[in-house]
């Protein structure tokens, strides 16, 4: 690890202040890029921890029934108090190991926007809000690319806002090696329509599954999804499955997610 | 009655106390006033030539004491190979040199190339990035076959080929063997892999060096499984630094699995540099350095046929392996897929004619060398694969084609130069049967159709060779050491005794079960003794742990010198009581006069050899101290029988392993809880290496699978619960404690039964296509096999 700067600000406005500086990170929980900094491929001027803000943490509901969830709210917090979303709360509950649910936080993940993630694919599949120092992001507008997001240098997501759904499951096939989604589907059912974004598999990172939205809003069960699949193409191959792989585990986790919600 | 006390107890292993509680000394605690720290600039590339090295830049940094690279080791030893094998035509191998830095060109990802010093590791590290080094990059030597082809990038210019030999068991047999398949009703032929693993023990590996200018001694700290091996390696070969200079002390050691039995550049470095720069010189591998320095196992691909008769009686097996050595010769690497592999191609079963053929290649890729099991497991895996293969294609239970073929008469000579001298494979099948409950194997399979899931039962034995060895035979196969072991048993005063061994315990329980073992010679409280290991200035010359041989070579030795101890205690006590030696008796700690009421306590005995104003001082020494070394006239022959049902997701090609059962025949045994936990983890390894574990390097060389992000490890959640039994007790015929050896067996014996039950639950759920999948058998490998 190289030297550098370490600030924990108390407020938003002090965090994006000190974020001004040239080379300068927000740290969220550390469990991507601590590990990056020690292996000496990430060497920021200064860090600034967001673990310090109150106002970035915590879990509440709002009149509209919607969840907010500060950007700094760990996993393990998620998953004890967002139960107003069990499926989100089961998500953040298998999310690493104790250790990295203790430590990681929402906003590091979603800011982060690592292909194998599982946070994207909640935010996406649920047509969340990503909520910054600056604006609102539409989830859709987010996500845009592997390691990508509508982010501008500096920005900071104080937090997201999901729109409970009348029904959701989260299905994840881990890599052997490090238990990341090889295959994460998320199928959220709203009054208005099915979401569904799929994790883990594409190289351009979460992605929705348009057939499979459509087929289940017309019919929410794991049949309506029959013969549908995704195609190879643009799917990650890697040592531990094929891109056809990856394909095919869309379609069983997607059945399964769906099977789990009916 | 379970015992408490002695041989057979579940006694509770004592140094789990200081390992549970943070207590435990390893070898990165250790800490040296004035102490500098290295790091080691390493290869990026798998294969290139160094043009230049410029270290004037990193030399100014702030903390830097010295940079060495490969020119600071002209004239000095490179690292030395202990074993020499012969080829099928009576010739050498091919020996390479093995510097300490690399010397012209590196040779694998991670080959060390500079190695600074400074007052702390991030200074070291900052300098290296400073060092400009000028390389070309070669072709990378990967593929083995590739390796061997006409025309191939030579990873050793100075050599012939990349063909380290090419080894013929035994050679004289071949015509025999060829003729019996040209004769055969049936013939098996298996292609398979053997996945090279990273043993990755939980410590890695750390180095100390240290040089006392006062008396021109020094001292290597080292994680090692056998401080005398390295001390006669390193002082001999490498160092010239003679025996009574040099010290090599391995403290607590967090798990060896056998990488940690070979002699490092490391650790070679940090003793030579402490001397130079007359400070000590610690190095602590990061698990990064350790998937590519330290050595890695297995790595085998085969092709291994069965010819049987028309009534299904083995009639010969014939294989080609392909070996893979890595860079260079590994301390060991040579014996790992000849004399650790081909001896056991006989397995369980009395096939009259065997041929072996090893090809050891040479790649860019970090050297392979024994790893839990060394070339057993790779003998097992193809065997029973193979056998299960057999028994599909013929139609026939494979339990029922394995029983027919059991050897069942003991001794038994194999037709690879091994003499089994005891085992009942019946028993232990029969036990297996009961424990696995196989009869209720149908109906749980039902139960997992019922539930969409595929099931499948996988069954085999296995045979191993250790008690690791014979000197005198071991020497004529090409080992450059001898293969005993030694203990020193030394009483105190008041009774107590320190028993010094030259076996190692890095997680083996040698601190509690060696003690049972002298206790119950001596008819005393175990927690009267104490084990003294891992210091060569403390201990006698022992060969280190490994092979599975600590209780059956060290222990045998430990017996020795406390048959010694009683003679002589006897002695003392026969003064004592007026009475002959003769009639003298040792029960329960007392020494008594046959027929009589008259004895004295063992204390008493121990006090006089200290205090000898009452002694036969005309007739023996005072004290109670006595040392045997003990040389094993055979290998141990341990043996059993393995279950193992998987269920198979047949939407994505996960295997989960339901249940998993062991029958071993580990001869006597001395505290069972301690076995049944060491068969325990070498299943886990086991099934690390069938369902998880895969090394895998591009076609560039690189290492694919260099962290816990791609090298899938097997975690608590990935393993049932063990059934486990070792009540099949045939001793050991040659060795004292009768004995064999536990230590290897799960590793040894669990790969096969988890890929067999795959291809069972495979098969019977439809998918007769396919007949072997290669390890790790992963969801992709699965899923694919399935799609045809």
């Amino acid at each position: 690890m190289y030297n550098f700067d370490f600030e924990k600000p108390t407020t938003i406005a002090d965090a994006v202040a000190a974020l001004s500086s040239e080379d300068a990170l927000p740290l969220g929980g550390g469990q991507t890029l601590i590990p990056t900094m020690k292996q000496r491929l990430a060497s920021p001027s200064k860090l600034v921890s967001l673990s310090g803000i109150a106002e970035m943490t915590g879990v509440c509901q709002n009149d509209d029934g919607s969840l907010t969830i500060g950007g700094a709210t760990t996993h393990a917090t998620v998953a004890q108090q967002a139960g107003a979303y069990p499926a989100l709360a089961a998500l953040a509950a298998g999310i690493g190991d104790p250790a990295v649910r203790n430590r990681g936080t929402i906003g590091g993940s979603v800011a982060n926007n690592d292909p194998a993630a599982c946070y994207p694919s909640a935010v996406l599949a649920s047509g969340a809000t990503v909520i910054t120092n600056a604006r609102e992001i539409a989830a859709d507008d987010f996500f845009q690319g592997m390691f990508t997001t509508a982010l501008d240098e500096g920005e900071i997501i104080t937090g997201v806002r999901f729109p409970v759904p009348q029904a959701a499951n989260y299905q994840k096939f881990e890599q052997p090696a490090s238990r990341f989604a090889m295959v994460g589907v998320f199928v959220a059912k709203y009054s208005n329509g099915v979401r569904v974004a799929v994790t883990g598999a594409s190289e351009d990172g979460v992605f929705r599954w348009s057939e499979a939205e459509a087929a289940l809003s017309q019919n929410f069960g794991p049949d309506a999804l029959g013969g549908l699949s995704v195609s190879e193409t643009g799917m990650i191959s890697d040592l531990h499955g094929t891109s056809a792989y990856r394909a095919h585990l869309v379609a069983v986790m997607t059945k399964r997610a769906v099977a789990a919600c009916c | 009655m379970p015992k408490d006390n002695g041989i057979g107890a579940s006694s509770k292993r004592r140094e789990d106390i200081r390992f549970l509680t943070g207590t435990g000394q390893y070898t990165d605690d250790i800490n040296i006033h004035g102490q500098t720290h290295v790091y080691f600039l390493r290869s990026d590339m798998a294969h290139g030539r160094i043009n230049s090295i410029d270290t004037s830049a990193a030399a100014a940094m702030p903390g830097v004491v010295r940079i060495f690279t490969g020119d600071d080791f002209q004239g000095i030893g490179g690292l030395p190979c202990g074993w020499q094998v012969t080829d099928k035509h009576g010739n050498p191998m091919q020996e390479p040199a093995h510097p300490v830095l690399a010397q012209g060109k590196v040779r694998h990802v991670g080959d060390p190339i500079a190695a600074v010093i400074a007052e702390s590791l991030e200074q070291a590290r900052d300098a290296a990035e400073a060092i400009d080094v000028d390389m070309t990059e070669l072709p990378a030597v990967v593929d083995m076959k590739a390796a061997l082809a006409d025309g191939a990038t030579k990873v050793h210019d100075d050599l012939d080929s990349n063909l380290c030999y090419d080894w013929g068991f035994v050679e004289e047999n071949k015509a025999a063997v060829d003729a019996a398949f040209e004769n055969a009703a049936h013939v098996t032929t298996l292609e398979l892999v053997n996945n090279r693993l990273v043993a990755n023990p939980m410590e890695p590996r750390v180095a100390v060096g240290d040089y006392n200018r006062a008396n021109d001694e020094s001292t290597l700290y080292t994680t090692s499984q056998n401080p005398h091996v390295i001390r006669l390696l390193m002082g001999a070969f490498v160092l010239g630094i003679p025996e009574h200079k040099l010290r090599v002390v391995a403290p607590d050691v967090g798990g060896g699995f056998g990488t940690k039995i070979f002699h490092y550049a490391e650790e070679a470095f940090c003793t030579f540099a402490a001397r130079q720069i007359n400070r000590p010189v610690k190095w602590t591998s990061s698990r990064s350095e350790a998937f590519m320095s330290d050595a890695h196992g297995r790595d085998h691909v085969t092709k291994i046929e069965l010819a049987l008769d028309a009534d299904n009686n083995f009639q010969a097996i014939r294989t080609e392996t392909y070996a893979n050595m890595g860079a260079y010769l590994s301390t060991f690497a040579p014996s790992v897929p000849t004399w650790l592999h081909g001896t056991l191609m006989a397995g369980n079963y009395k096939t009259p004619l065997i041929y072996v053929n090893v090809k050891a290649v040479f790649t860019n890729t970090v050297p392979v060398d024994a790893y839990r099991g060394a070339g057993r497991p790779e003998a097992t895996y193809q065997l029973e694969r193979l056998v299960d293969k057999a028994a599909r294609e013929l139609g026939v239970d494979p339990i029922a084609l394995r029983r027919q073929n059991f050897i069942t008469e003991f001794p038994y000579a194999t037709p690879v130069a091994v003499e089994y001298d005891t085992g009942d494979y019946v028993a232990t099948m029969d036990k297996l049967e009961e424990i696995a409950d196989l009869a209720g194997f149908e109906a749980r399979r039902k139960e997992s159709e019922a539930r969409g899931k595929l099931r499948g039962l996988g069954v085999n034995c296995y045979i191993e060779a250790c008690g690791i060895a014979p000197s005198n035979l071991v020497g004529q196969l090409g080992a450059r050491a001898g293969l005993y072991d030694a203990a020193t048993v030394r009483v105190n005063a008041t009774g107590s005794i320190s028993v010094m061994v030259g076996a190692h315990s890095h997680g083996q329980g040698h601190e509690t079960a060696f003690p049972q073992v002298v206790a119950d010679m001596l008819g005393i409280d175990e927690n009267m003794i104490e084990i003294v290991h891992g210091d060569s200035s403390k201990i006698p010359f022992g060969m280190g742990t490994y092979g599975s041989r600590s209780l059956a070579v060290c222990g045998s030795a430990m017996v020795r010198a406390t048959e010694k101890i009683i003679n002589k205690a006897k002695k003392i006590a026969s003064h004592l009581l007026e009475a002959s030696e003769a009639d003298i008796e040792l029960k329960d700690g007392q020494f008594s006069v046959k027929g009589t009421d008259k004895s004295v306590a063992w204390g008493d005995v121990t006090l006089a050899a200290y205090v000898p104003h009452n002694y036969p001082l005309e007739d023996i020494e005072p004290g109670l101290e006595e040392t045997a070394f003990y040389d094993p006239s055979n290998f141990t022959y341990p043996s059993g029988a393995y279950a193992c049902e998987v269920e198979v997701d047949p939407d994505t090609g996960k295997v989960t392993v339901e249940r998993f059962s062991a029958a071993d025949d580990f001869g006597n045994i001395v505290n069972p809880m301690i076995v049944t936990g060491q068969v325990h983890g070498g299943v886990g390894q086991g099934i690390g290496q069938a369902l998880l574990e895969n090394c895998v390097y591009d076609e560039n060389g690189q290492l694919l699978s260099a962290s816990y992000m791609d090298y899938a490890m097997p975690r608590a959640s990935d393993v049932p619960f063990y059934t486990v039994d070792h009540s099949c007790q045939t001793p050991c015929t040659h060795n004292p404690l009768g004995v064999k050896g536990c230590g290897e067996a799960g590793a040894i014996g669990s790969p096969p039964a988890v890929v067999n039950a795959v291809i069972d639950a495979l098969q019977s759920g439809g998918h007769t296509h396919v007949t072997h999948i290669d390890m790790p058998v992963s969801p992709q490998r699965v899923w694919a096999a399935m799609q045809g």
